[in-house]
């Protein structure tokens, strides 16, 4: 309650509560176009690859301001989407070799930077660490200010290019015989995956920043068929995983924001995963044993049916050990479940003949069939 | 429409991946309002040819003229069905806003499909019988419904010059059916349709025209003319052609 209370009252919570909220209605909308494009793995390299840029770009002008930290973020991420289209292009080596030789190189490089500014004989050092694993405490007034015009601008552009964005991300060929320039789209989304990700790496920090671009889009993409819905819900759940993560990490003493926000969405996409209308393997699993259920049931009154064809009675019952000896399923629950919906009658012990019903039924199946 | 600067013309066009050339030396003229088919063995550089003439693909020479304008300046006056298989049916849409993306090139930059674009992608999507499909999810869809998708998408561009790249692969009897009652009604508006192909047998009965390639033309014109015995063995290297499953061609026949 006291957390409600907070976020119209408490000025620090409210600023680390919307901050939290903008990345992640902007990581979700932008990831579902990440992971619609199979990049999803292209935001774990560019903000891997963001923290060197970070630390340069302190190195150059001591200042902490988040303005000048994203703007060295956005350089490097996109020097290093640059360096992964150069190898592809280039050298023989395909997408995840590039993938992982940039992220690596530059987390790599990132890391000792930051081990040098450690060591700089500057008061002003300190927290630069927060990039890592994110600390949405650190978040201060200016910087939400910050990723709000980022965000606004982010999904401004979004909603004016929506129809050349869906088309580039469908059917990017198509897109460039219709005469739209389809190279520069697709690095101008690319560009806009990178803000995206850039303005979430001081909350959730550049290790698992990948994470909110991917997982809220896969959940969502379990829930929805059209993009528009996919894209919103992607938000909702961002917005939603950030929330849990300021709640939870603002309650416990040095837990990093990242990791938390990560289990939030996590949970949110085995949720999906499982349980989504449709799509959710729960209820595959589920029709997959009715349609088993049904298999059997039919093959059992199909095989009464062609036993009752030497018969001009169609209701004749037959000893079920002939019905055993064509195989098929004669378990007693089937027979039970065919009695209660009237299919199949019983003259005498173990011996079952169709209904009328059930002769009808098992007609209109064989016509199915040919059809 | 002047019928002496001829729909689609091709001049000296090479186009190689890696030194290999996949297409020497290129010179066709199509005339308006047939239906052609090019044809050749797997490998004859098909794709390659459409997709160059499409300005998908870079040549390293020549030059391609629609209408007797660069390809820059005619996109509207070209249609286009990829291969099935070139995009990703678990996308999140549904058929008729597939059909509407052949809009997209009338509609110009940021404006949204209207009223009229709906109807127009709903008469595409009726020609092609998947009318009562419109709403339906693109992954739910079988292989010969989501081509004939693809070909309402075409109608909708409303073109002049349509390219088709492989339409009849992997398609149901029905399917088959409707692009070929498609063709000829393109045909009959004078529109020019040009089909990367695969079968021999059908060639006669579905196409006027055919262009026989293997890496180079081997021979362009109707469709009578142009099947020789000594063309055919030509473009498949000197083997007999296999049609169907145990079928050679029946040159006789043809």
């Amino acid at each position: 309650m006291t957390l409600i209370h907070d976020l119209f009252f408490d000025y620090t919570v409210r600023t680390v509560v919307l901050g939290t909220l903008v990345l992640g209605i902007v990581s979700g909308a932008l990831g579902s176009f990440a992971v619609l494009r199979k990049q999803s793995l292209l935001g774990d390299a560019i903000s891997h690859a963001a923290l060197p840029g970070i630390a340069v770009a302190f190195m150059l002008t001591y200042s902490k301001s988040l303005l000048v930290l994203l703007i060295g973020a956005i350089i490097s991420g996109i020097l290093a989407s640059l360096g992964m289209f150069l190898i592809t292009e280039y050298t023989s080596l395909k997408k995840d070799a590039a993938l992982g030789i940039v992220l690596s190189v530059f987390f790599g490089f990132g890391m000792v930077l930051l081990t040098i500014i450690q060591r700089l004989p500057t008061a002003n050092k300190a927290g630069l660490n927060r990039f890592l694993f994110g600390n949405a405490a650190t978040l201060l007034e200016e910087d939400v200010i910050v990723m709000t015009i980022f965000g606004v601008v982010i999904l401004a552009v979004l909603t004016l290019f929506w129809k050349e964005f869906k088309l580039v991300s469908f059917n990017p060929e198509f897109a460039a015989t219709l005469g739209f320039p389809q190279k520069r789209l697709d690095i101008f989304l690319t560009s806009l995956i990178v803000c995206s990700i850039v303005i979430g790496l001081q909350t959730v920090g550049v290790v698992l920043m990948s994470a909110m671009i991917i997982a809220p889009a896969a959940a969502a993409r379990q829930w929805t068929d059209r993009l528009g819905m996919m894209v919103v819900l992607a938000a909702i759940f961002g917005a939603l995983a950030g929330l849990v993560g300021v709640m939870f990490s603002s309650q416990i003493n040095n837990l990093p924001t990242g990791p938390v926000i990560v289990v939030a969405i996590s949970t949110i996409v085995f949720a999906s995963l499982g349980f989504a209308p449709n799509r959710g393997l729960f209820w595959a699993w589920k029709r997959n044993k009715s349609n088993q259920k049904q298999v059997k049931e039919d093959t059992f009154l199909t095989n009464l049916f062609y036993l009752s064809e030497g018969h001009d009675d169609v209701t004749h019952a037959h000893d079920i050990q002939a019905l055993r000896s064509v195989g098929g399923a004669s378990l007693d629950s089937v027979i039970r479940k065919l009695e209660e919906s009237g299919y199949i009658h019983s003259t005498a012990y173990k011996h079952w003949g169709l209904t009328i019903k059930g002769h009808k039924y098992v007609r209109s199946l064989l016509v199915g069939m040919q059809a | 429409m002047n019928s002496i600067i001829p729909a689609v013309e091709v001049r000296d066009l090479t186009v190689a991946y890696k030194e290999k050339p996949v297409l020497w030396d290129i010179d066709i003229k199509v005339p308006h309002g047939v239906l052609m088919a090019i044809v050749g063995p797997n490998g004859a550089g098909k794709t390659t040819l459409i997709k160059a003439i499409l300005g998908l693909i870079k040549p390293a020479a020549g030059s391609v003229f629609i209408n007797g304008n660069v390809y820059q300046k005619s996109f509207r006056s070209v249609g286009y069905v990829p291969q099935r298989g070139s995009v990703d049916w678990d996308f999140p849409t549904n058929a008729l806003d597939v059909v509407l993306m052949g809009r997209y090139g009338h509609l110009g930059w940021f404006k949204r499909p209207g009223k009229r674009d709906v109807e127009i992608a709903m008469e595409c999507l009726e020609k092609v019988g998947m009318a009562d499909f419109a709403y339906r999810q693109i992954n739910q869809l079988s292989g010969g419904q989501q081509q004939r998708v693809f070909l309402a998408r075409a109608l909708a561009q409303d073109s002049q010059i349509y390219f088709m790249d492989e339409p009849f692969v992997g398609v149901d009897a029905k399917t088959e059916k409707a692009i070929v009652a498609l063709l000829k009604e393109l045909r009959g508006k004078e529109k020019t349709v040009i089909v990367v192909h695969h079968d021999l047998q059908t060639l006669k009965d579905y196409f006027d025209w055919a262009l026989l390639l293997n890496v180079r033309k081997i021979a362009m014109g109707p469709v009578k003319d142009i099947i020789t015995q000594e063309n055919l063995s030509q473009a498949y290297s000197g083997k007999t052609p296999f049609v169907g499953k145990d079928t050679t061609i029946n040159l006789d026949a043809l």
